[in-house]
């Protein structure tokens, strides 16, 4: 479990970038933290693995103060996935980016080497192993961050704009592992701009503006609630905005955020519409 | 004359065991707005770097067919003479931008093409202009937001005049509000000034609305190239190119017999389906 107690946090000598920010995060849970740019979202979750430390407050993982711990200590258990991939990567090969850190760990070299192997595989990185993580393109180089620190099978999992860069199938593909660790009772924490991928995946959405919350609640009411949105710079996802304008006009219900429940949901509607128009024909 | 013209383009990367582009043809007019877009490691990128001589100039490889760019023959030209004729904008701003302040940043590649300067000064108070940052001009880039330097670094950009501009995904690292703004200040300026833009874009949500033109390469070649609402089918649907949603549900709902064009905006969308809820 994460939890952020009244956490304020300024740079030395620059202007603070949390106020007062509460939030408790529980194992299993996916939440997207969402907000303008400088909003603080990043300076957040650097918090959660003790790279920043709270000015005022306290975060604990799993009731443990960061205060108390060296990073390389909490590390273990909550994995950040830095936003720009080459913050990260440095190995020679893909193969040893994802084994460096077990060795840190003192892992066996037997279980490294069947480590390794299952993640390529998970992140489809396979025919990778062998080559430079900088000769591959910026999408790839973010797949094979995710896999270095995932290797080491963290309690908690971080991840700064997942999907920048990422075309529609890895988001897709994004998606379905974000739930596979979830199921597994991890907590998955991302923060991101993209409204389209949050509407799919529907998480619990923390809304930040100036370094407060100003939201926190599930993606089909964050989403939809347009004042929310207009503060955080943020636009409602293409369905979310469509249903809103076919809610003023047809009493059409306004918390649906996601392509396929909005099919379903117009496609009775519009029949029932259609059926209404047509002619009765009389009965015998 | 055509803004590109590209004759049987091939490019394979040293070292490579197949193209990464292949026979790629293509015509782009003048003044028009084009998306380019396909899966990552469909040759997107590639196609973008011959554009400007970082192939051959900085990638080595083996390289192929016919290219111009605004009516220049790209072999044997360097990246400096090229880049008077095609501008590039990539996705992170903070890339591009150095200096200690807005002016010089915006500055910094006219100094290095030898503008005089003059005539260099009266360039970068227009480029700022056009684009809005010229109230920030004193700024450092790093006291802007996000929205701003990208901004700042279109401004860079478009001061040494040229007729292309090419974006590789210029949005992805902005708020949705700030997207949108740099969006339709990249659609303000290709009309005002008539230039030529190539958008390399994966979201396509933000960007249809502007675009003549959709071009969708998969393993190395083009694939599908029209208008937006041509383009977006099922077989670009296939390639994996994530539609915009309501051209999405649109797609959808037609596979339910309901009757509806191919939208690309919400304000489309939300239009006829309101007629057919009114029936």
């Amino acid at each position: 479990m994460i939890t952020v107690q009244n956490v304020s946090f300024n740079y030395p000598d620059g202007p603070q970038v949390l106020h007062e920010v509460n939030l408790a995060i529980n194992d299993g849970e996916f939440v997207a933290v969402m907000g303008e740019n400088g909003a603080g979202k990043t300076t957040l979750v650097k918090m959660f693995n003790g790279l920043l430390k709270p000015t005022k407050g306290t975060v604990k993982i799993d009731g443990v103060a960061t205060q108390k711990k060296s990073v390389a200590q909490m590390s273990r258990d909550v994995g950040l996935i830095f936003q720009n991939p080459d913050n990260q990567l440095f190995a020679e090969t893909v193969a040893q980016e994802l084994g460096f850190s077990l060795k840190n760990f003192g892992f066996s070299d037997e279980i490294i080497q069947k480590r390794v192997s299952s993640y390529l595989h998970l992140l489809d990185l396979e025919s990778y192993a062998a080559t430079s993580p900088f000769v591959l393109s910026g999408g790839e180089r973010k797949r094979v961050a995710l896999a270095a620190i995932l290797v080491w099978d963290p309690k908690h999992v971080i991840m700064d704009e997942p999907t920048i860069g990422q075309d529609y199938m890895q988001k897709e593909r994004l998606r379905n592992f974000i739930t596979q660790l979830v199921s597994q009772g991890k907590s998955v924490v991302i923060v991101t701009h993209d409204v389209e991928f949050v509407a799919e995946c529907q998480p619990r959405i923390v809304l930040l503006s100036h370094g407060t919350i100003i939201g926190d609640g599930p993606a089909t009411r964050i989403l939809t609630d347009q004042t929310l949105v207009e503060k955080a710079s943020l636009k409602m996802p293409q369905i979310a905005d469509l249903m809103n304008r076919l809610a003023t006009d047809h009493d059409a219900s306004r918390e649906i955020i996601e392509v396929y429940a909005a099919r379903d949901y117009l496609t009775k509607r519009i029949r029932k519409a259609t059926e209404l128009a047509q002619p009765r024909r009389g009965i015998g | 004359m055509a803004a590109i013209s590209a004759r049987n383009l091939s490019f394979k990367y040293a070292g490579a065991e197949k193209p990464s582009m292949e026979g790629v043809t293509l015509e782009v007019e003048k003044g028009s707005f084009v998306i380019l877009t396909g899966p990552s490691g469909c040759g997107k990128t590639t196609l973008c770097r011959c554009l400007n001589g970082l192939i051959p100039n900085f990638y080595s490889g083996e390289l192929t067919g016919e290219l111009e760019v605004d009516g220049v023959k790209v072999e044997g030209k360097s990246t400096a003479e090229l880049a008077t004729h095609v501008g590039f904008v990539f996705q992170n701003p903070e890339n591009q931008l150095f200096s200690l302040s807005v002016e010089r940043d915006v500055g910094f590649g006219l100094e290095n093409l030898g503008v005089p300067r003059e005539e260099a000064l009266e360039r970068v108070q227009w480029a700022m202009r056009a684009t809005g940052v010229y109230e920030l001009r004193e700024k450092a880039p790093h006291e802007l937001s996000g929205g701003q330097q990208q901004r700042a670094a279109i401004a860079g950009i478009i001061a040494m005049r040229p007729n292309i501009l090419v974006l590789d995904e210029p949005t992805s690292f902005l708020d949705p509000k700030s997207a949108e703004e740099i969006v339709s200040v990249i659609a303000k300026l290709g009309h005002d000034l008539g230039l030529t833009i190539l958008l390399v874009e994966h979201r396509l949500d933000i960007v249809s609305r502007y675009a003549d033109r959709v071009i969708v390469m998969d393993e190395g070649k083009i694939k599908l190239d029209g208008p937006p609402r041509e383009v977006y089918n099922d077989q670009a649907r296939l390639i994996g190119i994530g539609l915009p949603r309501v051209t999405m549900l649109a797609h959808l709902l037609r596979k339910d017999g309901i009757n509806l064009s191919n939208p690309i905006t919400v304000e489309e969308a939300s239009s006829e389906i309101s007629k057919l809820l009114n029936k």
